[in-house]
């Protein structure tokens, strides 16, 4: 349930606070995960919310292997090119460890806003010349996809794979995410994947979250929980392949024994260009 | 981090086909999988684990016993991404299971309480080697991100460092003088376009103030505005065009920026001035301002930086404030330009603008050149009209001595029209123009003097012109009438003739008599069509009357401006008349004055010889008051004297009309005081003189029967006057001729 994203705005050429007294979606995620790439005020975090949320910790689970089966199955269809966005703590099991694993050449771009992921990633990826790291926000499409990086690494006219794992549900409706999704749909040629999950409320709004939404205001983010009529208003240009839109754990599960019945609070899958 | 083990947990089945060494191994892999930072499925988490179980097992075999082989598997689990801590523990708790497996597959295995001992210890070392594992890599991936958070800071710091060194250059660099002041004003810093512009260096600029450089008349406006920003009244910016001093002590132009700047929570913090060299284009503006409110010739003030201190003059003003004007033009100015040259008529004028300049130039005074040979004086706050007519009175003085010019000793004179009044009471167009009247005035009555406007005069031109403008209109709308007066016989008392006298039916002012508008009909020219108008409707009305009783109708008499005789087609206008109106040309007389013959006396005759051969009768008006040129006289084609009024007037009396000629001749009767016997003489000898020049007579202003019976006895041919008639319209005579 933790991806990066910060809403604070900022021009690309002055730096955003560095504090790490300020929790961070990315971090709590690690910490989800059996990281260590956290501190005190990220566990803190994590601590309140699982009280809150018990399920939080397996759900990070399962939206990391939920991952890690799209990433793959991205690349046994085809795709070398692949566009995280909001990929934050990138340790193992990230895109490039899957798709690279499977094909030395596939090209991946991370973008985060969080300056520490960042920094982090660049610390990583230092000697892969087929990953990058660029620091920019969701909401401006436009200079994600402008970036030099981007350019460098990605061929906007063959098919890639764009990533909104975990992220559109920092992203308030005031935002406009509609237009953020239609913007990568626009710049990607047909034949493009988009691996998509976030958190969702079956019927009514689950009071339960209210608590988790406030918690996450603590930080940089904040949680908009969307039912599956508007997630799937908000992917409708994309044609999502079998299973179509489903729980974490039910997407193209490796066997049987993988499918965890917890999990319903996200909704994943993996939408086709044309 | 709390997951509880399932309560049941699995039970290895002995009989199985499979061996129970995977078995096992299948049993840990459900167990933990899921418990892996790195979310695999469970069919890959048993292919991880399948080494470790064998290692597990070779090592309760081994001889002899080491249980590193545990530590080794323990730190594996970790490395295997299994740092969720259940998953040490659900692995301990299955490796007594492990055991089970050692029977199944070395029966012969020793005792079983060895087998346990080694067991313990494996799952010891397991757990050793896992916590081993698990305090290394959080070490590990503390010191990472703790890494990458010095990272993102140190490239925060960078993008602080390269931001603010781009901010320093854009300052350093800027044409613009950039100074950043505390709350009080003093500078702090300041870029070197600002220490080029004041002349000064940074420690010399720094706690002092900007303001300390501004140009002293603009030093207090500079100071109100920037204690206004400080206030916060206004917005936090201040622009403004000021005078600084320049480094040379020369005056700065420029644009002044004033800004406070705030912090986070909006208290200010420190300010900033922004000056901008505007000196250059200060100049060129103030250059090109003087310029286009100056005469290039004189140099004095144009029209219109005339025109712009009048209105200001006005706009300033007082209530009960006064203003003066002297409107001034040089006398016979065109003539000095066309006979001596442009050249030296543009030196006159540069001599005068300067004497004028000299003598007149003040603080409230202004002399300006508004075109040609014209100059305007404006005196503002005067007391009264005498301050002013003292300036005309200098003026004119001033142009006395003569301007030597190239040789040219030259003498010249001015008219100078004074206007002085209250503002209240006029426009600024109304003092030019009123000025300018009275400058004809003064030129009207001689030149070389200055004449003080009078508003009733102007009142009284100003309807003269409006009737003269409204003529030609009034005219075509046919409001002009002709009314004819009788010229008698004087032997028999017939009427042989009318005078046609001309009458404005004015919409507004009545009936006007000839006197009335007659001459301004002569200023403007409008006499020409006035005149012709005149003719034709005479002629026709002559013809009329030749239709209605034959030769008994009475020729009529027309008078002729000067200007109709000037005019080169009078006599070709005449012709056409009289065929159109089909009037014999002796049934027409045209009356001329005295005056007006004799002294165009060349140009006329030829006019008057040709309208003589076409057999129009010519008259001479009012005959006797003029000089006449008897030589002339006699060479004019003339039929008729008309004798003045002022004559026959003297003929007056209460004589009977029927007493002898010797009463007549009686002129010392006591009480007759209005017969002068002077004037009687004068007729008598005009008469005699006519006669002798074969001309007939006619008598003027005749009123009484004495003056007719006086002048027939003198042998006045004809007569006319109200005694007779008065003038009356054409229908009246119509029916004294029919009844």
């Amino acid at each position: 349930m933790g991806r990066t994203l910060s809403v604070v705005e900022q021009p690309n050429w002055v730096p955003g606070d560095i504090d790490v007294q300020r929790p961070s979606v990315a971090r709590v995620y690690d910490y989800y995960l059996g990281g260590s790439h956290n501190f005190e005020a990220d566990r803190e975090l994590a601590r309140q919310i699982v009280e809150m949320a018990p399920d939080a910790i397996p759900i990070a689970r399962a939206n990391r292997a939920f991952l890690r089966r799209a990433v793959r199955f991205c690349v046994d269809a085809g795709i070398r090119q692949f566009l995280d966005i909001g990929s934050g703590i990138p340790t193992v099991g990230n895109v490039h460890d899957i798709a690279q694993q499977l094909d030395p050449d596939a090209k991946v771009v991370y973008v985060d806003i969080d300056p520490i992921a960042v920094a982090h990633s660049r610390a990583i990826l230092e000697g892969n010349d087929n990953a990058a790291m660029i620091q920019a926000d969701v909401r401006d499409p436009e200079a994600i996809l402008r970036h030099d990086e981007c350019r460098r690494l990605l061929d906007l006219d063959q098919p890639i794979a764009v990533l909104l794992v975990s992220i559109m549900h920092f992203i308030p409706d005031a935002d406009d995410p509609a237009a953020i999704v239609t913007a990568f749909s626009d710049a990607v040629a047909p034949g493009s994947y988009l691996v998509f999950s976030q958190v969702t409320h079956q019927g009514p709004p689950d009071p339960r979250l209210d608590p988790a939404k406030e918690l996450y205001a603590r930080t940089a983010s904040q949680l908009a929980v969307r039912s599956r009529e508007s997630i799937e208003e908000l992917l409708s240009g994309w044609r999502f392949v079998e299973p179509g839109l489903t729980h974490l754990s039910l997407w193209r599960p490796d066997s049987p024994d993988d499918v965890e019945l917890g999990g319903k609070a996200f909704l994943a899958g993996v939408g086709r260009k044309g | 981090m709390t997951r509880e083990l399932p309560p049941d947990r699995p039970a290895v089945p002995v009989s199985e086909p499979v061996s129970v060494r995977v078995t096992f191994t299948r049993a840990w892999a459900k167990a933990i999988a899921g418990l892996s930072y790195l979310p695999v499925g469970v069919t890959e988490v048993r292919s991880q684990l399948a080494p470790l179980t064998d290692q597990l097992l070779a090592a309760l075999l081994a001889e002899p016993f080491v249980a590193a082989a545990g530590h080794r598997v323990g730190e594996r689990l970790v490395e295997l991404h299994f740092t969720d801590t259940a998953a040490l523990n659900v692995s301990i708790q299955l490796l007594g299971d492990l055991s089970a497996v050692l029977a199944d597959e070395q029966p012969d295995t020793g005792d079983a309480a060895t087998v346990t001992a080694r067991l313990t210890a494996l799952r010891c070392a397991l757990a050793a080697g896992y916590a081993d594992g698990l305090r290394d890599r959080t070490r590990a991936e503390q010191e990472t991100i703790s890494r990458a958070v010095l990272m993102a800071r140190d490239h925060a710091e960078q993008a602080l460092r390269s931001s603010e060194a781009r901010f320093r250059a854009v300052f350093e660099t800027s044409a613009i003088g950039i100074g950043i002041g505390d709350l009080n004003g003093r500078v702090t810093d300041a870029n070197t376009a600002l220490l080029d512009m004041l002349g000064c260096t940074l420690p010399e600029l720094c706690g002092r103030s900007i303001t300390d450089f501004v140009h002293p008349e603009d030093e207090a406006s500079v100071r109100r505005a920037h204690r206004e920003l400080l206030a916060g009244s206004s917005n936090d910016h201040v622009r403004l065009d000021r005078r600084f001093h320049g480094k040379h002590g020369e005056v700065l132009w420029t644009h002044l920026t004033l800004s406070l700047i705030r912090d986070d929570q909006g208290a200010p913090r420190y300010q900033v001035a922004m000056l901008e060299d505007d000196t250059e284009r200060h100049q060129l503006q103030t250059r090109l301002r003087h310029q286009a409110l100056h005469d290039p010739l004189t140099g004095l003030p144009n029209r219109a930086l005339f025109l712009e201190r009048l209105e200001a003059a006005f706009e300033r003003a007082g209530s009960n404030a006064r203003v003066g004007m002297c409107y001034l033009d040089l006398d016979g100015f065109k003539m000095i330009n066309d006979s001596l040259g442009h050249h030296l008529g543009d030196q006159l004028l540069r001599a005068v603008g300067s004497r004028l300049d000299r003598c007149v130039s003040a603080p409230n005074r202004l002399v300006a050149r508004i075109g040609g040979d014209e100059f305007v004086i404006l005196v503002e706050n005067t007391a009264d009209t005498d301050e002013v007519i003292e300036v005309a009175d200098r003026v004119l003085a001033a142009l006395v001595a003569p301007i030597r010019i190239s040789g040219h000793e030259l003498s010249i004179t001015g008219s100078i029209g004074v206007v002085e009044r209250a503002i209240d009471a006029t426009l600024p167009i109304e003092l030019m123009r009123d000025a300018d009247i009275t400058l004809y005035w003064a030129k009207g009555e001689g030149k070389g003097r200055w004449a003080l406007f009078d508003p009733d005069r102007t009142a009284r031109e100003v309807a003269r012109f409006t009737l003269s403008a409204t003529m030609p209109a009034a005219l075509e709308r046919g409001e002009f009438r002709l009314d004819y007066q009788p010229l008698v016989r004087l032997a028999d008392g017939v009427v042989v003739g009318v005078e046609a006298l001309i009458r404005w039916h004015h919409p507004d002012l009545g009936t006007l008599a000839p006197g009335e508008f007659i001459s301004l009909a002569e200023e403007t020219g409008t006499i020409v069509p006035l005149g012709r108008w005149v003719l034709v409707e005479a002629c026709r009305q002559a013809r009329e009357w030749y239709d209605l009783v034959g030769e008994r109708a009475p020729f009529v008499s027309v008078n002729l401006a000067v200007r109709q005789l000037g005019d080169p087609g009078l006599v070709d206008d005449v012709r056409r008349i009289l065929s159109d109106a089909r009037l014999a040309p002796q049934r027409l007389q045209l009356e001329l004055t005295e005056s007006a013959v004799m002294t165009h006396v060349e140009e006329a005759l030829g006019t008057l010889q040709a309208l003589a051969r076409m057999g129009v009768r010519i008259a001479i008006d009012d005959f006797g008051t003029g000089y006449s040129n008897l030589a002339y006289l006699r060479r004019l084609p003339v039929h008729e004297l008309k004798i003045a009024g002022s004559f026959v007037e003297g003929l007056r009396d209460d004589a009977p009309t029927d007493t002898t000629d010797d009463d007549l001749l009686n002129v010392t009767v006591p009480g007759e005081t209005r017969r002068d016997p002077v004037d009687e003489q004068i007729v008598a000898a005009l008469v005699s003189l006519a006669h002798t020049l074969r001309l007939t007579v006619t008598a003027e202003g005749v009123e009484t029967s004495a003056q007719a019976y006086r002048l027939r006895a003198l042998g006045c041919d004809h007569a006319q006057g109200w005694f007779y008639a008065k003038p009356a319209p054409a229908d009246e005579v119509t029916h004294n001729i029919t009844g």
